[in-house]
């Protein structure tokens, strides 16, 4: 018909799509951008964490964008229930084919999911995008970095003693070098890794560190942590936190997923 | 250990690292003693003449929450450092993961007194053991939630497993399990004839998973009814003994109390002592008891075929004419300060027969 649609994508397979989105669904809204490298869905709290999720254009099979740039907010929570419509589990060889096109301003995005000739239409309501938070997070501010293999942290964060209000996170080129820590009923517990652990993939720190994140503002992040090989963790000179996931999907294509978090204000006497 | 209490006593000594438990009840008594062989490293700390090695109980949660995943512990954790730390109120609990990860945990902990149940298997007249699954397969038998079990010897060397069922219980909505097992079954049988012992299963079970995991031998030291049971477990590093009060048997005709040298509870005043160390010291100068033991045999009874009960038996298809029909009167003696526990039930009842009918219409 000649429409020119704002964004119009094709995937092969959706799940490269929602696996991605559920590692950052912690609140039922999103914001999505698009851009000719891809897109982008955020999510946000409390306006103390942000997480991010990358698909790059070449993960998808056509992928076009009319604008410098699409912007809308949606509901998370519909758009995964709409990928994943012919249901989660997934038998071998089976998979649900995704086409996406969204006309622009105003317009719903309209998903056309096909799985064994199957084919499901769904239209959901977009709105106008909020702002986002900007963490002015840039390499060249970054006090410490480490980069570790996520086999190391995944059952760390999965067994977090959530009784703790804050993970501690301990980074400096001396010993404990990096550390996490919680404070529970029972006491607290420090997990240490040291700088050569076989874990340890890239170890650069300057200083000795010591900042506190709410622990439920992070808890989310174990699912993108959970999908990752890889995780490199980030300081700046405020404290702020960057978390950045690399993830590789069934078809070994690598994606990322990022957290950004702020320290807690609410400093009390820690026992280290 | 966490069947038992909610408290976890760690006690260092000489010969070794005992961890320990009581019920809240006073009913339930286990220590597993590891030897100093057992560790790799074993340093109790260094007693002074006037002080005593130190000793601390913590949250039985907060201690089993470290040790939480039995199969990711085993696959990544190398080994388990504990350091005692009295000046700052802290155990240290420290795990040694692959790649060089360290996880550490710091419990806050109490200070308390040594908790040790009395007993002595010594002046047990009974004795068995038995392998570990040979107890499991029978009590496999009965429901999660029954709570007390009666362990009987019965003639040939049998011995039984019989729920035991409450006196108030109505006849028509009781079902009563009974099994048999062969001298042959257990490694060693040495009991005085027609005894029979009344213990909570649920404390037992805990036992039982430990000894079958462990394939140890169990063994039973029991006496009287009203004194307590001694379930042992015996390895080279390991010492393991889970102490039971068991149901008294006030139906019992009274006799002259046995001559053997064994010093009873002391029966309960309205003041008895309730600090441990008056306690034991009543313990050693008592003579006698104030109550007679019970008759170690019970009265049989031969049931009427219409109202046999139908009975499930296991192991054996011998049906035995004797059938404990006396429920003694709740009565469990708390093993530690003397004090009798009853539950405000009527004086012990006339026996009456448990006849299982066929439930339906409920």
């Amino acid at each position: 018909s000649g429409e020119r649609y704002a964004l119009s994508a094709s995937l092969d397979n959706a799940r490269h799509l929602s696996s991605l989105l559920r590692a950052v669904h912690f609140q039922d809204y999103a914001t999505c951008l698009a851009t000719a490298s891809g897109l982008r869905v955020t999510v946000e709290d409390a306006k103390c964490i942000q997480a991010n999720a990358f698909i790059q254009a070449e993960i998808f099979q056509e992928f076009s964008v009319q604008e410098e740039s699409v912007m809308f907010r949606i509901s998370l929570s519909v758009l995964l229930d709409c990928l994943t419509i012919f249901g989660t589990s997934s038998l071998p060889g089976t998979s649900t084919a995704l086409r996406m096109c969204y006309q622009g301003y105003g317009y719903p995005l309209m998903l056309f999911l096909e799985e064994g000739g199957v084919v499901t239409v769904c239209k959901i309501n977009t709105q106008e995008p909020d702002e986002l938070l900007d963490f002015d997070f840039c390499s060249t501010k970054v006090v410490n970095k480490i980069i570790l293999q996520s086999e190391g942290l995944r059952e760390a964060f999965a067994e977090l003693d959530m009784a703790s209000e804050v993970l501690q996170i301990t980074m400096s080129p001396d010993k404990p070098y990096f550390r996490l820590s919680t404070f529970g009923n029972a006491g607290s517990a420090h997990l240490d890794y040291p700088r050569d652990s076989d874990l340890m993939e890239a170890f650069h720190c300057t200083q000795t560190q010591t900042n506190r994140y709410k622990i439920s503002l992070l808890k989310p992040s174990t699912k993108a942590l959970a999908l990752s090989c890889k995780v490199s963790i980030r300081t700046d000179a405020q404290g702020f936190l960057s978390l950045q996931y690399m993830i590789r999907n069934e078809d070994g294509q690598i994606c990322f997923v990022e957290y950004y978090c702020c320290p807690d204000e609410n400093i009390t006497e820690a026992e280290l | 250990l966490s069947r038992i209490g909610d408290e976890l006593y760690l006690e260092p000594s000489e010969s070794g690292l005992s961890l320990r438990a009581v019920n809240s009840s006073r009913s339930a008594f286990a220590s597993f003693l590891f030897a100093p062989l057992f560790f790799q490293l074993f340093e109790p700390g260094s007693a002074g003449p006037d002080t005593e090695l130190f000793r601390c109980k913590v949250h039985m949660k907060s201690f089993l929450g470290i040790f939480r995943s039995l199969p990711s512990l085993e696959k990544s954790v190398g080994k388990c450092l504990i350091l005692l730390k009295p000046r700052a109120s802290r155990l240290v609990l420290q795990l040694h993961c692959k790649y060089g990860v360290t996880k550490t945990h710091n419990l806050a902990f109490q200070e308390c007194e040594r908790l040790q149940a009395v007993f002595d298997t010594q002046r047990c007249t009974s004795r068995l053991c038995a392998p570990a699954r040979v107890l499991a397969e029978a009590v496999v038998h009965f429901p999660l939630t029954l709570a007390e079990v009666t362990l009987g010897t019965g003639p040939g060397g049998k011995i039984s497993l019989r729920n035991y069922v409450e006196e108030e219980a109505e006849p028509s909505k009781t079902m009563v399990t009974e099994l048999w097992l062969a001298e042959d079954e257990f490694q060693s049988v040495a009991v005085a004839p027609g005894s029979h012992i009344t213990f909570c299963l649920k404390e037992f079970r805990g036992l039982l998973s430990f000894a079958e995991a462990s394939n140890l031998p169990l063994t039973i030291h029991f006496d009287e009814p009203g004194r307590p049971a001694i379930f042992t477990l015996d390895d080279t590093v390991l010492e393991v003994h889970l102490v039971l009060a068991t149901l008294s048997d006030l139906e019992s005709n009274s006799q002259s109390p046995s001559t053997n040298g064994v010093s009873h509870l002391p029966a309960p005043s309205d003041d008895f002592p309730d600090d441990l160390e008056s306690y034991m010291v009543a313990m050693e100068t008592s003579e006698g008891g104030l109550e007679g033991p019970p008759s170690p045999t019970f009265p049989l009874r031969t049931p009427r075929p219409a109202e046999r009960e139908p009975e499930e038996e296991e192991e054996e298809e011998e049906e035995e004419g004797a059938v404990p029909g006396t429920p003694p009167h709740k009565k469990f003696c708390s093993l530690f300060f003397g004090s009798v526990m009853t539950p405000g039930r009527p004086g012990p009842a006339t026996s009456q027969e448990v006849l299982a009918e066929d439930s339906d219409g409920e």
